[in-house]
């Protein structure tokens, strides 16, 4: 419209006085954004001047200096090589990756749970949906604190310790200091098998694309999920065998204070995890239910009428049309569940408030960099999943609309 | 509630840095008399150094030492306020002016006294930090205690230490941090850590609340110095020394042998020492801005050194801490002023 009124303007009859630039809309426009930019730029250099002035005159050392200096504390769980020797730049990557982990794990946990709570809600079995409802109700209904400090504190501290640990063959082991289980040792030769699983993974990519665009063409069906599994169960441990069997398994053993060797799942870690996908998963749930509904009840009595089965229904009908309604809000699901990962603060989990914008915020001295730096890189977290998710939103949106 | 209690610090850090006028780091003495007040940030969860009693009257060394600067100023120890903040906050809110005196058992080192703006004025406690064990483990030194799992509380010198410890005996253990002492010593206490380690003193009474305090033996290692000290926000020299004078008058006080009891009677003393010191031959107080009798007020209301260690710390209290490094320097301990002359 804006375009359309600039263009009227500038064309007004020839000979009359030539129009002031602020008369045309489209430019004032661009003046009045170009304006409020400089106002923000310039508070924001004020701000941030005003700031590192006095702090300087309040003695308080500041810049980003300390990132490379030695942090001097050790962090309880990292997924990088760190020690008390690292930088606050390490100490801010393994906060960075701690928090990315719980809310990977806790992103694919509730999705699972929450697809499957929605579709049970609506089951025609009154036990089963009275339960969903039930469990979603309470849940949701709890704050995510409380739940958090329930699993810590009523039921993964008060478990045996590592002495008295729950077992089972000896293999894994589930004690106060957490979950242990055993750690593969690919040996050599072990890159054959990994290299064939990957050829086979995207042979059978290829092989689904292929029948799909076949059926397109042709309308005739090849059943490539059945071939896609059948190659993958036997060519990678057909390799597996060829070569020898070179993996092996480090089983935790009890040593000293506590179990070495394996894999340790901290029970902070469990806890977090458990709560946060748990507490997502009711609202995912209920956003899938919703969705489900949404879809016209037209849409099943068609799919009933083309005499597809109910569960080629809900896979080709029901569910393609729901995702529509259900992909926003599970947008802001997932961008909900990353921010309530620093609720591990209360536990010791050493996510990346926990790691960074806590010990190394203190043993540092420096507030305001560590926690813009924190605030900036929540941002760039839910900018990338909000990035992703709108992809997707886009591709399962309705064309046309 | 702690993650809050940081953003709120941060925030409060932030907003000064952005916003203040520039008298905020000035005359802190005037701003004190004219709200009436000295307003002492303090752990309010260390029994022995500042807790409220089972009156709910507050108590401990950190709290009386802001009473003796209350004392000084207004003739009056009540004229002290205590504001728990939680560690993560204590510079902050020392920085922002939330706060006159950062009174929280804080250890004196080097980058917080170089890097954050603060000065310590002093050491008012000689501690250093030890390890807390379950007697069943049968630990009866620190180096068995490769691999163990150990609680602590973040951001701490103790946290620093106990990293250092283990990486130069060729240790190795598995660190459980958490925000608050309470919580670790919660987790502690529920096993999910086999030690439990913060200065010895805190151990001493962080023990005193376990669930069966006597299953629970302190180790004979200390691994490290901890000189806690009052700070105070640097750049307002007189009121840095007003703080750290009252420090040095509870030591001289003890050296001179004046306790509240004798006070009044020691005013008419020969003894020119004793005479400079309460005021009654020359004017000590006017340098810092206070009178003559500052150091009288500090001594008549709250005591010396030696009364406020026994009335908070010593043999005869629940924590039961002898003298020890703490003892005056006549006595082998470190406990030494400068003359007030």
């Amino acid at each position: 419209m804006q375009s359309g009124r600039g263009k009227e303007a500038r064309g007004a009859p020839a000979g009359t006085e030539r129009g002031s630039l602020f008369n045309d809309a489209r430019v004032r426009a661009v003046i009045a954004q170009v304006v409020v930019l400089l106002l923000l730029v310039g508070a924001a250099a004020y701000f941030s001047y005003n700031a590192y002035q006095n702090l300087s005159r309040a003695g308080i050392t500041t810049g980003f200096g300390f990132l490379s200096q030695p942090a001097g504390f050790d962090v309880s769980q990292s997924l990088i090589a760190y020690s008390s020797k690292s930088t606050y730049a390490d100490a801010l990557l393994v906060g960075i990756l701690n928090t990315l982990l719980v809310s990977v794990l806790g992103i694919i946990a509730a999705t699972i749970l929450g697809f499957f709570l929605g579709v049970v809600r609506l089951s025609p079995n009154w036990l089963v949906s009275r339960m969903a409802a039930a469990y979603t109700e309470i849940i949701r209904n709890i704050p995510l604190l409380l739940q958090i400090l329930f699993w810590y504190l009523a039921i993964l501290t008060p478990l045996p310790g590592p002495r008295q640990a729950l077992q089972l063959n000896g293999l894994l082991f589930l004690c106060n200091r957490g979950l242990l289980l055993p750690r593969p040792l690919p040996a050599e030769g072990f890159t054959a098998t990994a290299l064939t699983l990957l050829l086979v993974v995207l042979l059978c990519l290829a092989l689904i694309f292929w029948s799909r665009r076949h059926q397109q063409r042709t309308g005739q069906r090849f059943p490539a999920y059945w071939v896609s599994l059948g190659l993958l169960l036997v060519l990678p441990p057909a390799v597996f065998l060829l070569t020898g069997s070179p993996l092996s398994w480090e089983v935790p053993r009890l040593s000293g204070f506590n179990f070495a060797g394996g894999i340790t799942v901290l029970p902070e870690l469990l806890a977090l995890w458990l709560a946060l996908s748990l507490y997502t998963a009711t609202f995912i749930g209920e956003y899938v239910r919703s969705g489900i509904m949404a879809v016209d009840k037209g849409q099943l009595e068609a799919a009933h009428a083309l005499g597809h089965r109910p569960w080629m229904t809900y896979r080709l009908v029901v569910i393609p049309q729901a995702m529509r309604v259900v992909t926003p809000p599970l947008i802001s699901q997932y961008l909900t569940l990353v921010k309530n990962s620093s609720l591990a603060v209360v536990i010791g989990y050493p996510d990346l408030v926990h790691v960074f914008a806590g010990t190394a915020l203190n043993q540092s001295g420096q507030a305001v960099e560590i926690i813009a730096i924190t605030m900036a890189v929540y941002l760039l977290i839910s900018l990338l999943i909000s990035l992703v998710m709108n992809w997707y939103n886009k591709k399962v949106a309705l064309r046309g609309l | 509630m702690q993650a809050k209690q940081t953003v709120r610090a941060a925030v409060a850090s932030a907003v000064v840095g952005i916003l203040a006028a520039g008298n905020l780091f000035a005359a802190t003495l005037d701003a004190v008399k004219e709200k009436g007040y000295v307003n002492a940030g303090v752990s309010g969860k260390v029994i022995g150094f500042s807790a409220p009693d089972a009156k709910g009257v507050w108590a401990g060394m950190d709290v009386d030492f802001a009473r003796a600067v209350a004392a000084a100023i207004f003739d009056d120890p009540e004229k002290a306020r205590f504001t728990p903040v939680a560690f993560k906050e204590a510079f902050t809110a020392l920085q922002s002016g939330e706060i006159d005196i950062l009174a929280r058992n804080t250890t004196w080192t080097y980058s917080r006294d170089t890097k954050l703006g603060l000065e310590f004025v002093g050491t008012l406690f000689y501690d250093g930090q030890g390890f807390l064990v379950h007697n069943k483990l049968g630990v009866k030194s620190a180096l068995e205690l490769d691999g163990a799992s150990i609680c602590t509380q973040s951001g701490t010198t103790t946290e620093l230490n106990l990293s250092d410890y283990f990486a130069s005996k060729g240790m190795t253990f598995k660190p459980v941090v958490y925000e608050s002492a309470d919580e670790a010593t919660v987790i502690y206490d529920s096993g999910r850590c086999d030690v439990y380690t913060t200065d010895a003193s805190a151990l001493a009474a962080r023990r005193a609340i376990l669930a069966n305090p006597k299953d629970h033996t302190i180790l004979p290692e200390i691994i490290s110095k901890e000189p806690l000290g009052p700070a105070v926000r640097q750049g307002d020299q007189q009121w840095s020394d007003i703080v750290r004078w009252t420090l040095f008058a509870l030591i001289t006080a003890e050296e001179l042998g004046i306790t509240s009891a004798n006070v009044d009677e020691m005013r008419n003393s020969a003894n020119p020492s004793v005479q400079r010191f309460l005021g009654t031959s020359e004017d000590m107080g006017q340098f810092m801005g206070l009178t003559a009798d500052w150091a009288y007020r500090i001594v008549k209301h709250v005591g010396n050194y030696a009364e406020m260690y026994n009335r908070n710390v010593g043999p005869d209290t629940a924590i039961g801490l002898a003298r020890g490094v703490n003892a005056l320097w006549t006595d082998g301990g470190l406990m030494y002023a400068p003359p007030v002359r």
